[in-house]
């Protein structure tokens, strides 16, 4: 953490970046995320298990870019967030400087892109172990099973849209469910447009999610809708062979056609 | 009407729940899977809640609920004929065991949705309610009620008002005549009052609301707002938790000839939110919308409803995926 600490200060004060994101706790010991512009506030910033929120969500929005060059503290799936954006022409590496952490919160030296590129490619990037457990357990379910688990669940969504704002790769300034000439999907949050939200928001997400689980942690009511696009990250390396954010130049799977793509899976 | 005081044993609860839920739909609080509270229509007593310190969504959705139908429609060729929803048939409710920050969010909310034109679907579904509260014997450190002019025992919105005694059974304030068709319905269940010693929790003031709304005519223009909202990832969560707010969306959908009109709940904390047909967009970064969330509680909303915008029941805060703490914003608001 004092690696960290000295690193952002370092930063800060000879102008490579003007703002370093990192985590802070806040006056009532819950961990945040920290915007800070002066190397006297670099104390604040800590590392530890508290620390998960994706904050790659951050680089994309105008008002933070406004700030200048960014430097970010970046866990393995804020490093994959990163390489997803500049894959999808979002954000170029330019722009920021990474302060990668390892598994073990320690801080990288990360130089460059190709550092980044070989720290993922070292890196396990199948669904994190805890929900790996609860993607084995409903895959168990039947069916009928499924969808009336997901139908309970969802049953409790108010379309707080939290999940959206909270995932790096739902930058889109204007949303699907919010396009209504002509309208996608019902934007009544009950039954029925819940659903549709979820199925919408998965399928944007397939290929793309890179993993974190914040959709689902930044829930209010707790809706493991995480789950759903992990499911497809599974689905995607069964068909593909890919992870997402894994280099700078790959292309989504779900909107580019290889000669060679299996397709077993069209009916 | 002037408040009466009774005595309601723990039992008698039993039976006043019961003799309630046996003929009205009676919305009360149990403790979920997650361990957290959500209300729900006619649990049984066994499961409702006497402890919870704040559910996860508050229980505006009884008078504002997050989809309103507002009229159904059949187009034709040359027309479209317009069915209007029988606002008869909305059913009398019973709020149980709700707490003052929640049962005075009514009042507020009427400030708001009755200003001048009379929202008719809220009016109704408020005539129907009855609210049977409850003080708090506990609390954590997300309540606020104190900062903004309630406390764990105010009675404002409640009907009845039940607080624990020390001796673990409750005493009963009837406060209006719809709490006094209750008790009068039932008035075996009641008993005069002798041991008033009661079991409230203590919530610290942190701020002074009306300081922070001295403080808000001046503050617009104030760095304060980019420094404390670059966190704030605009979702929805705080406004959809919050008892009080009360901003919508308006939305027709059509199925072939046949669709509806309804309403649903929307936050000025959406970027489109304020997003004009030009294209131009007035609160077009997040500092200006959490301006805006702020603003309207503690600075527009006592300027024009003559009624703070908050209850301080915390939920915005506890429930925000990036711990902007609201309290701990006006704090740091009401010395700037
Ligand atoms: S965050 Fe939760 S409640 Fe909000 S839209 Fe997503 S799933 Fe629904
Ligand atoms: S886990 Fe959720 S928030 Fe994270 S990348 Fe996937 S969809 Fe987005
Ligand atoms: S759900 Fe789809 S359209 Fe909406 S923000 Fe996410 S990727 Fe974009
Ligand atoms: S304050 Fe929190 S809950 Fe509200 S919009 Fe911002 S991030 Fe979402
Ligand atoms: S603004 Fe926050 S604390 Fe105030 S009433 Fe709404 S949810 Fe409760």
């Amino acid at each position: 953490m004092d690696n960290l600490i000295l690193r952002a200060k370092e930063l800060l004060e000879n102008k490579t970046v003007q703002v370093v994101i990192g985590y802070e706790a806040g006056p009532t010991g819950v961990v945040r995320p920290a915007f800070i512009s002066d190397p006297a506030n670099a104390d604040s910033l800590i590392y530890d298990e508290r620390c998960v929120q994706n904050l790659a969500v951050y680089l994309t929005k105008p008002e933070v870019k406004h700030l200048g060059r960014i430097a970010i503290v970046s866990s393995l799936p804020v490093m994959r967030s990163i390489m997803m954006l500049i894959s999808e022409q979002q954000i170029s590496y330019d722009e920021i400087v990474v302060l990668g952490i390892s598994a073990d919160g320690v801080l990288l030296d990360i130089a460059d892109l190709s550092v980044m590129q070989g720290y993922i490619d070292k890196s396990d990037l199948s669904n994190p172990v805890k929900y790996k457990e609860l993607l084995a357990e409903l895959k168990k379910l039947t069916p009928a099973e499924k969808f009336e688990y997901w139908q309970k669940e969802l049953s409790k969504c108010i379309k707080c849209y939290a999940c959206r704002q909270a995932c790096p790769m739902c930058y889109c300034t204007r949303c699907t469910v919010e396009v209504n000439q002509p309208q996608w999907i019902s934007v009544q949050s009950n039954a029925h447009g819940n659903m549709e939200w979820h199925i919408l928001r998965a399928m944007h997400l397939a290929g793309r999610c890179i993993s974190c689980g914040e959709c689902g942690r930044a829930c209010p009511v707790g809706i493991p809708c995480h789950l759903l696009t992990m499911h497809l990250t599974d689905q995607v390396y069964n068909y593909f062979k890919v992870y997402a954010g894994t280099s700078e130049k790959m292309n989504s799977v779900m909107s580019t056609y290889e000669p060679n793509d299996k397709e077993s899976f069209i009916v | 009407m002037e408040t009466i005081r009774k005595l309601i044993r723990k039992q008698s609860l039993e039976k006043l729940y019961n003799n309630l839920a046996a003929n009205r739909k009676v919305y009360a609080p149990v403790i979920a899977a997650d361990k957290k509270a959500e209300y729900k229509y006619n649990p049984g007593f066994a499961d409702v809640t006497f402890d919870h310190i704040r559910s996860t969504l508050s229980v505006k959705n009884i008078v504002f609920p997050k989809v309103e139908n507002l009229f159904f429609y059949e187009n034709s060729k040359t027309e479209s004929t317009i069915t209007d929803i029988d606002l008869d048939k909305i059913p009398e409710v019973v709020l149980w065991g709700a707490h003052p920050c929640d049962n005075a969010a009514f009042d507020t909310l009427r400030s708001i949705f009755c200003w001048d034109t009379k929202d008719e679907f809220f009016s109704r579904r408020l005539e129907k309610l009855t609210v049977i509260g409850l003080g708090c014997h506990s609390s954590d450190e997300y309540c606020f009620c104190t900062s903004v002019g309630l406390s764990p025992s105010s009675s404002r919105g409640s009907d009845i008002l039940l607080t624990k005694l020390q001796t673990g059974d409750y005493q009963a304030e009837i406060l209006t005549a719809k709490g006094n068709e209750i008790v009068s319905s039932f008035p075996d269940l009641f008993e005069p009052l002798t041991d008033e010693k009661v079991d409230i929790t203590e919530v610290k003031q942190k701020f002074s609301h009306k300081q922070v709304t001295e403080k808000l005519a001046g503050a617009f223009e104030h760095e304060f707002w980019i420094a404390n909202s670059l966190r704030c990832i605009g979702c929805g969560a705080c406004a959809y938790v919050c008892p009080t707010c009360a901003c919508f969306d308006i939305q027709d959908e059509t199925k072939g000839k046949n669709g509806k009109r309804y309403r649903s709940w929307d936050s000025c904390g959406f970027g489109l939110f304020t997003l004009h047909t030009s294209g131009h967009n007035p609160r077009h970064v997040q500092s200006q919308r959490w301006r805006q969330r702020i603003m309207h509680k503690f600075s527009y909303m006592p300027d024009r409803n003559e009624s703070l915008g908050c209850v301080g029941c915390g939920r915005c805060s506890s429930g925000c995926p990036v711990d902007m703490n609201i309290a701990e914003q006006l704090e740091a608001l009401q010395n700037i």
